[in-house]
């Protein structure tokens, strides 16, 4: 296979991936953050506890976490169909992606949270400050580089499951690497699809790590 | 201008039951700095964080300004709180906002418009003299900045009360005495009552008018200062000026204020007695020349002299 007959499949596939990571990592982000929120919040001595919310997010996160992506995947199928119409395409690989990385996030934005000090949270309190004021003005900001690092880690790990996504149809670089580089010994093409990826994960770490550090002010 | 009474708080720690406030009656008049001091583990910061309801009391009342906290709604309980200011012992500056920021936080918090908030903060700062420092992040400040970076937030709403945890305990002793002549300052320049809590007994002797002194969740002597030194047994007097255990037939004398009278040589020159000075220790405490001095005191007239002295306000203790 020549370079031109490459460039092209590699353009197209590198564009599926980039729209499955970014649609993905926006649903993960707006289901994920206030799923971390609300396991903070609830926690015992949290803005907003209860014992039996607690354990019931605690336990939804868990699962969602500890089923293997692959199985994730094939399992909620038939909800892909409900909500998109196919279970084929990029935007359907979304949902599964979506499904599998928002928990992960969830914990980390739990851990994010966490780091802020309690007595932050009391110095608000005792401004007269409500609670959705200290979400938004103290544990939010507060945590933002770590809340930063954590979506660098969950944005780097829907890549590599959107590689996996591919393999059931929903293209991208992964599909591109299996179904030509592997099942067709186009070698070459395997290699350099690797390679994008490589470069794509090392662009997006560097990317959030000196995010994270210009907000980071201690 | 702030009444706790009946005060108790009960921690439910892992199915154990925490006595952290055991029954306390206080009473800080406007315009006072009242120190409540107290070891480690007395229950001095939860007595602090039941005036303004970071924690609930078990029962007892609490009332700041006349209006009583206890029974508040939360949304009512959470107006009240803006007129309570508070500084904390680590600071608990907000580090993502730069020190106008942290200022201006209680003013967003209170829902003040934008421009009259940029005009009280850069009042405030320039009130505690930071007027300069308005851009920086707390994480370029030095403890002492931070801290009034703390007390200029505290004071954001103008508030007639500031509670004060420990606010000096993470600082050196040069800071402490400077963050301590700013409290005193505000105290006597806004008339802001202070309450204040510390283990440390220079922060009472700097600039409290009245103390408490707690232990184990419960208030042993209170009152203001002069009142303690000047009472018999005083464990706060005996604190402040540390004296040698007492020979039996030693007599120990506390004076409040009458520093500058010859009371010993008076006492020599009108009484047939010698008078040796075992001990002593003198202090400026609340701005009031306070000492006490250990004597022996022999001779014929030993009792009237020693009459004598309690007749001119002193306090006369005789060991036995
Ligand atoms: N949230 C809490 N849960 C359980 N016990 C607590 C809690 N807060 C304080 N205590 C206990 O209450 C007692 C008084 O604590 P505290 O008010 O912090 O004392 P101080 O400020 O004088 O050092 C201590 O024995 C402490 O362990
Ligand atoms: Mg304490």
């Amino acid at each position: 296979m020549t370079w031109d007959e490459m460039f092209p499949m590699l353009l197209e596939s590198t564009g599926q991936t980039a729209e499955m990571v970014l649609w993905s990592t926006l649903f993960t982000v707006l289901l994920g953050l206030p799923l971390g929120v609300a396991l903070v919040a609830t926690d015992r001595g949290g803005l907003f506890p209860s014992a039996v919310l607690n354990r019931v997010l605690g336990l939804v996160v868990n699962l969602g976490r500890s089923l293997p992506f692959i199985i994730l995947m094939i399992a909620v199928i038939p909800f892909t169909r409900l909500i998109v119409g196919t279970t084929i395409g990029t935007i359907a690989a979304v949902v599964p992606l979506t499904l599998g990385a928002a928990p992960f996030f969830a914990r980390l934005v739990e851990t994010a949270l966490r780091e802020v000090g309690r007595d932050k949270v009391q110095a608000a309190q005792a401004m007269g400050a409500g609670r959705a004021t200290i979400v938004g003005k103290v544990l939010l900001p507060e945590a933002m580089p770590g809340l930063i690092a954590g979506l660098t880690v969950t944005v780097v790990a829907l890549i590599s499951y959107s590689a996996m996504a591919g393999a059931i149809g929903g293209g991208g670089l992964g599909d591109l690497a299996i179904r030509y580089g592997y099942q067709r010994f186009e070698t070459t093409l395997m290699i350099v699809t690797v390679v994008v990826l490589v470069a794509v994960v090392q662009l997006v770490q560097s990317l959030g790590d000196t995010v994270a550090r210009r907000l980071a002010r201690d | 201008m702030i009444d706790v009474s009946g005060l108790r708080k009960v921690y439910q720690d892992r199915g154990r039951e925490v006595v952290a406030v055991d029954g306390v009656d206080l009473h800080v008049r406007e315009g006072e700095i009242y120190g409540v001091l107290g070891q480690s583990g007395a229950g001095k910061s939860t007595l602090l964080r039941c005036v303004n309801l970071l924690e609930r009391p078990t029962s007892g009342t609490v009332s700041v300004a006349g209006q009583e906290l206890t029974s508040l709604a939360e949304r009512d309980l959470r107006k009240a709180r803006q007129r309570i200011g508070m500084i904390h012992q680590h600071f608990a500056l907000l580090s993502s906002r730069t020190v106008a920021g942290n200022v201006a936080f209680p003013l967003e918090v209170m829902g003040t418009a934008k421009a009259e908030r940029a005009r009280r903060t850069a009042e405030l700062l320039e009130l505690v003299g930071l007027a300069d420092k308005a851009g920086a992040y707390p994480a370029q400040l030095s403890g002492g900045q931070k801290q009034r970076v703390g007390i200029a937030r505290a004071l954001a709403g103008s508030p007639p009360v500031l509670l004060s945890d420990e606010a000096t305990s993470a600082l050196d002793p040069g800071t402490t005495q400077s963050i301590l002549a700013l409290l005193k300052s505000l105290n006597r320049e806004l008339g802001l009552t202070i309450l204040l809590i510390t283990h440390e007994m220079h922060v009472v002797k700097s600039i409290c008018d009245s103390v408490a002194v707690m232990r184990d969740g419960l208030v042993e002597e209170s009152g203001t200062i002069p009142e303690l030194i000047s009472r018999p047994g005083s464990r706060l007097a005996a604190e402040l000026f540390p004296l040698p255990e007492p020979e039996p037939g030693n007599v120990t004398i506390t004076f409040t204020g009458q520093a500058g009278e010859p009371v010993v040589s008076q006492v020599v020159r009108k009484f047939d007695v010698d008078v040796n000075i075992l001990g002593g220790a003198l202090e400026e405490v609340a701005g009031v020349s306070t000492g006490r001095l250990r004597l022996l005191v022999t001779g014929d007239e030993r009792a009237a002299a020693l009459s004598y002295l309690a007749e001119r306000g002193l306090l006369v203790e005789e060991a036995r």
